[in-house]
């Protein structure tokens, strides 16, 4: 996927960030926004024009979890695993819409590259646990049904798209 | 002072244009009741009104006659939400959808009609309370923090204005930094993130170190699974947590400030962000800092993910730029922090609080709460409980009235009522303690918590009932610290996952007496010689379960048996010969082969092939799987 445009959209988030080295945390977050991961080609561009090692961008780029290495599905379906909601069952969630997505052990992304499901610490919709994001988007007080619910809906939109 | 930053001005221009306003709709805009849907509901407040042609303002920037529609932050009461409050009147309106608008808007405003379907009407006594003031959920809380969060609308800069909000910053460039320090330290207030540390001593350790820079940073990495009460000030009121950071920053002697926010809180960002904008554009925040010489600059910073930046040296790493790992303390950011130079990291809440302490006076402060701990502490109050919720107490106060009067009871799975009561309460989450029926009357604050091996921490409270499986709850937290353990420290990294090992073993029936031994005896090493806070606390959840429910895990070790049903691999699965009709849906679904028997005759399953996968329980419509 890296063509010259790639690069040029990074380099001026770079330079927005006046190529402080400070900088380099919201830095991926916007080359991130842009591309839906970081491209190992992209932190070894971020990292020459930082004057920084690739292995320090590599290093922050995996320490924190919100950065990802790897190209998520166009939905990123997050389930909620805070104590309020793992109290609630919220594992169950997980099983369900993986079950749903037939995902394998180990596999996160259908294979369409359509959903990524994933598990997040705690969304902060406590009040209305069991609770999962979709790109975002809260949705709270769930059960099994209505969580694989959203995800037919999804489905459905998608395929009228397709035809 | 310049024209620019003209407060009174600001204050009197908002006064002038509300003042005919007769009834204003607050819809509840925080996280939860925009998962319930809240912010269609304010769309079709608008649609309405803009197809009836109504007098009704969803912004107010004119002189109007009539009626307001508006957003807040989070009100509190999540469980009923969307929510919304109709003032003056205050009258509460619960679970609103965008079909009640226009009949809200017909009988309630324009009309003065109740609509009784969405009044709440509490369970246990079954009657319906339409005034916010007097429902269960709110009648014992003493808002202090969060009074302004659920009503004033936290994108309008000039409301919080008319309510007094800049007056006390600007108060305070009229004060000496020792000054204000003293005002802190006498007020008795304690960080509200967890460790309990005094503010007016944070900062005054932070004065007295010579530099020629210094920075002022606001955590807001709300880490802990299950507590949400930072995300709803900055959600709710994000204006007092800059005039905190203001006032701070004065008290240190900073003219630099840093928010830096959780990711996992998009709301919370777009909200702060949005507030320093109009701060800045309103001359209170900038290099003329509320017109005077001084210069406050703010920059609001996204977390990327990790727990251990709610720790303050890792947080400070982060906002350099690094992994987030801590340091050994000393020296305390006090002395070298941000980029090497003097910075004062304050929670959420503390420098939301900071305004309201200087508008009330310390002494009035000191009147709420214990002599120990004055003021008031929110609660994210959480899990197996009828009404879950944001809520605000005083310190002192006792789990009873918060789990039985505001949370208005335990509840089981379905939601009724448990008849058994309360097994535990977890608070502070990962690394904090539970709490259990003995501790229903003893007054909450720092030392007391301290004492039974729990903590304040930044304040979430789960509530479980008896059917929650506490050995599994402390493997879910050590299951979290082991993951978020930034891997700096040995005892840290490798404690916590063999520590996780052995909860995993015992909750899958694998574990001997031994092991339990080592785990204890691992916890007391982490704890004792981690670097930082997460490691040290880490194994708290494990200490104090085991502390208050010893026999669960022997019975787990023992007897191979989860006395709640819940470890999975404990269950062991039968079929109730009275109850199975012969149907075969569960030997259709059964992935091993287990289950035999001839139609309509009962079956048997075959515990050497069963893999406790629980389809089977799932499939039968009878109940007649047993576990």
């Amino acid at each position: 996927m890296q063509n010259i445009l790639a690069f040029e959209k990074a380099g001026q988030i770079i330079e927005k960030y006046g190529y402080n080295q400070a900088k380099l945390i919201p830095i991926l977050q916007e080359i991130q926004n842009e591309y839906r991961y970081l491209p190992e080609e992209l932190m070894v561009y971020v990292a020459t024009m930082l004057g920084t090692t690739s292995s320090h961008v590599y290093g922050v780029a995996s320490f924190y979890s919100h950065f990802t290495l790897k190209l998520k599905g166009k939905y990123v379906v997050r389930i909620c695993d805070g104590t309020a909601c793992h109290v609630k069952k919220s594992m169950h969630l997980l099983d369900a819409v993986r079950k749903h997505l037939k995902l394998e052990e180990g596999q996160n992304t259908t294979p369409d590259m359509l959903f990524t499901v994933e598990t997040v610490a705690c969304l902060g919709t406590c009040g209305r646990a069991p609770a999962m994001t979709v790109n975002g988007e809260v949705f709270g007080l769930l059960t099994d049904e209505k969580a694989v619910a959203v995800i037919q809906d999804i489905q459905k939109k998608e395929q009228a798209n397709h035809e | 002072m310049s024209e620019a930053v003209n407060l009174l001005k600001r204050a009197e221009t908002y006064k002038e244009n509300v003042k005919d306003i007769k009834k204003r709709i607050v819809v509840c805009a925080g996280t939860g009741c925009i998962a319930g849907g809240a912010l269609k509901v304010i769309d079709k407040f608008e649609e309405v009104i803009k197809a009836k042609g109504l007098n009704v303002a969803m912004t107010i920037n004119k002189h109007e006659d009539g009626y307001q529609v508006s957003g807040s932050g989070c009100q509190g009461f999540c469980q009923m939400g969307p929510v919304l409050t109709i003032l003056p009147e205050n009258i509460m309106y619960c679970k609103v959808t965008p079909e009640d608008v226009e009949e809200i808007l017909e009988k309630t405003i324009l009309g003065d009609t109740l609509i009784d379907r969405l009044v709440y009407t509490h369970k246990p006594d079954q009657k319906s309370y339409p005034k916010k003031a007097e429902m269960p959920f709110y009648r014992k809380q003493s808002p202090v923090v969060l009074k302004k969060c659920g009503s004033i609308d936290p994108t309008d800069i000039n409301e919080y204005i008319a309510l007094g909000g800049y007056a006390q910053a600007l108060r305070c460039t009229t004060m000496t930094a020792e000054e204000i320090c003293s005002f802190m330290m006498d007020s008795g207030l304690k960080g509200r993130g967890g460790a309990g540390f005094p503010t007016g001593r944070k900062w005054d350790l932070t004065r007295q170190s010579v530099s020629d820079k210094k920075y002022i940073i606001c955590n807001g990495d709300e880490g802990d699974p299950g507590a949400f009460m930072d995300s709803a000030v900055m959600e709710g009121n994000p204006h007092s947590i800059i005039e905190g950071m203001m006032i701070a920053a004065m008290a240190i002697g900073a003219d630099e400030g840093y928010v830096y926010v959780r990711t996992e809180y998009p709301l919370a960002v777009k909200r702060i962000r949005a507030a320093v904008k109009a701060a800045q554009e309103a001359g209170i925040l900038g290099d003329k800092m509320l017109g005077t010489d001084r210069a406050f600059n703010l920059t609001v910073m996204e977390g990327a993910g990790a727990f251990v930046c709610g720790e303050e040296t890792a947080l400070i790493a982060s906002v350099e730029g690094k992994r987030g790992m801590p340091t050994p303390k000393p020296p305390f950011p006090a002395q070298k922090g941000l980029f090497g130079k003097p910075t004062s990291i304050n929670n959420v809440e503390t420098l939301s609080t900071v305004p309201v302490i200087f508008e009330m006076g310390a002494d009035e402060y000191k009147k709420l709460g214990t002599a120990a701990a004055p003021g008031t502490k929110t609660f994210a109050l959480t899990g197996h409980v009828l009404n879950t919720g944001l809520i605000e107490v005083p310190f002192g106060e006792t789990l009873r009235t918060i789990v039985y009067n505001i949370a208005g009871g335990v509840t089981e799975e379905n939601g009724d009522i448990s008849p058994e009561g309360l097994k535990a309460v977890q608070i502070g989450g990962p690394s904090g303690g539970c709490l259990t029926q003995e501790h229903l009357d003893m007054p909450l604050d720092y030392q007391n918590l301290k004492a039974i091996g729990a903590m304040v921490g930044s304040g979430g409270m789960v509530v479980m009932n008896h059917k929650t499986c506490m050995v599994e709850i402390a493997r879910y937290f050590m299951e979290f610290t082991q993951n978020e353990s930034c891997g700096k420290c040995v005892v840290c990294r490798e404690g916590t996952k063999q520590m996780l090992d052995i909860l995993t073993d015992i909750t899958q029936g694998r574990a001997t007496m031994e092991q339990l031994a080592l785990l204890e005896e691992l916890a007391l090493v982490v704890q004792k010689v981690s670097l930082c806070g997460l490691g040290k606390s880490a194994p708290n959840p494990v200490l104090s379960t085991l502390k208050y429910f010893r026999d669960e895990y022997v019975e787990h070790i023992v007897n191979k048996r989860c006395p709640t049903g819940q470890c999975k691999a404990l269950r062991s699965y039968s079929i109730d010969a009275e109850k199975c009709i012969g149907c075969g849906a569960c030997v259709r679904k059964c992935p091993t082969g287990a289950i035999t028997g001839e139609k309509k005759q009962p079956h048997m399953i075959d515990a050497a092939k069963c893999i406790k996968c629980g389809a089977c329980m799932d499939a039968c419509k009878f109940g007649a799987v047993l576990a």
